[in-house]
């Protein structure tokens, strides 16, 4: 009976039902507060490059920050919610339909009447999706702080990018050379020297990691260029 | 119709020897890392550090217990030719229940651990307790074989865990253990403890200790 074709049919039906419920269940039930931690790690995320990383200072977020979207002209756009772009899935429609329009989300500080901007990256490590923001002093080629993120990186190897010791690296580094020309900055061995404006060191053991960072910084902010030329003349 | 289950009737004392085994075996005697060497992928991969290989050991508690308790109910009704998939659909739904979980509780935790919450449905521990033991047992003894296998699994990955993250990072949980006077006397922290070879040589010495200690495994 147990091992009839009826018995067995039956029983797989029942056991998936009863997981698909619960699991759908679960989802529904604990998305908001999944939602909500995203949101928040995002806005924290973005203030951070700016120094403001106090506990509370995320529910302060649409006062301090203001949101643009630029498009691949280098011109604001309007009517599009930069917080709600999502920059990796639109890289990845772009990668298989060249003609697909990139957005990218650009964020703007201002504290003392000075401006920074703060540039959303987004890009691939070696087990998953990698990002991060940077964030450019009003000069619009200084970077002011960098933090990165990932989503499925090693711990201790690749997943060190969003550890302070690396993110430090890249204060006060430039993305311009000394003739104004777009170098980015590379991740690379033993980049430790002292006046080394476009290097940083990798992370050892987690070289394909620190690759999908040079090559994010390389793409991305090569975007927001023509909008940051304008805005410095 | 066998599927009707019989119920428990004798009461064992909660300690009795045998049960006792089912809990004390798995840490040493029978631990499925060091003696079945199971589970290894994960001891490789998590324990770089020991804030994630907590966690872990927690969820993979969790997942055994509740696997090893719900197949242990329905093992007289789960078809035997479709035991495995049955048992697998078990422990997908509560891996995924503790991953859903851990990332609406303990977001930055769930972030670090990432893949290898996933990976927990393929930790041969749980297949191997759920096909080994909760198949043929009832629910007390299934519920103490689990307690005793995940306590095992968890020692062995939180003892790896303390060794690459104080040679590998000279830190603990995250805290930096290791003076900043070493570091300026020439001491350097060893690249080998990040790399999952790291781990592999950490679970080998501990193998080695437990058995110059415990004879018993030796063949002639």
């Amino acid at each position: 009976m147990r091992n009839s074709n009826n018995y067995v049919l039956t029983f797989a039906v029942i056991i998936t039902v009863i997981a698909a419920v619960l699991l759908a269940g679960a989802a529904t039930l604990l998305k908001p507060m999944q939602d909500a931690n995203r949101k928040k790690e995002k806005q924290q995320n973005i203030l951070s490059v700016v120094g403001k990383t106090g506990e509370n200072d995320y529910k302060q977020f649409d006062e301090l920050i203001t949101a643009l979207v630029i498009n691949e002209s280098g011109e604001a756009v309007e009517g599009v919610k930069a917080f709600e772009i999502d920059l990796a899935m639109d890289k990845r429609v772009k990668a298989k339909d060249a003609s697909h329009k990139l957005q990218y989300p650009l964020y703007v500080f201002e504290e003392n009447g000075k401006k920074t901007y703060i540039l959303q990256l987004a890009g691939v490590g070696l087990w998953g999706p990698i990002w991060g923001y940077v964030a450019l002093k009003e000069d619009g080629k200084t970077i002011k702080q960098v933090v990165f993120d990932h989503k499925g990186e090693t711990p201790g190897l690749g997943a060190e990018i969003n550890t302070h010791a690396f993110e430090s690296q890249f204060e006060n580094k430039s993305i311009l050379n000394d003739n104004n020309e777009f170098v980015s900055v590379q991740v690379t061995k033993g980049a430790k020297a002292e006046g080394e404006m476009h290097k940083v060191d990798a992370i050892s053991g987690g070289t394909i990691t620190s690759n999908g960072v040079s090559n994010m910084l390389m793409e991305d902010i090569q975007f927001y260029l023509v909008y940051l030329n304008k805005s410095q003349s | 119709m066998s599927a009707v289950e019989t119920k428990v009737k004798e009461v064992k004392p909660l300690l009795s020897k045998k049960n006792r085994a089912l809990m004390v075996d798995p840490l040493s005697d029978n631990n499925p890392i060091t003696i079945q060497v199971l589970g290894i992928c994960s001891a490789l991969a998590v324990t770089t550090q020991m804030k994630p290989t907590a966690v872990m050991a927690i969820s993979v508690l969790a997942v055994l217990v509740f696997s090893n308790l719900i197949v242990s109910v329905l093992r007289n009704a789960i078809p035997s030719r479709i035991r495995i998939i049955v048992q697998l659909t078990v422990i997908s739904v509560l891996v995924i229940l503790v991953d859903q979980i851990l990332q609406a509780f303990v977001y930055d935790i769930s972030k670090q651990l990432s893949v290898f919450v996933g990976l927990i449905i393929t930790n041969c521990i749980i297949m191997g307790r759920l096909e080994a033991f909760a198949m043929a047992n009832k629910p007390g003894p299934s519920l103490l074989d689990a307690l005793g296998n995940a306590a095992g699994y968890g020692w062995i990955i939180l003892a790896v865990a303390f060794a690459r993250e104080l040679f590998g990072s000279g830190k603990l949980f995250g805290f930096q253990v290791i003076p900043d006077v070493f570091y300026e006397m020439g001491y350097v922290n060893n690249g080998l403890m990040l790399i999952p070879a790291g781990a592999l040589f950490v679970i080998a010495i501990i193998i080695w200790i437990q058995r110059s200690i415990n004879q018993k495994f030796e063949e002639a």
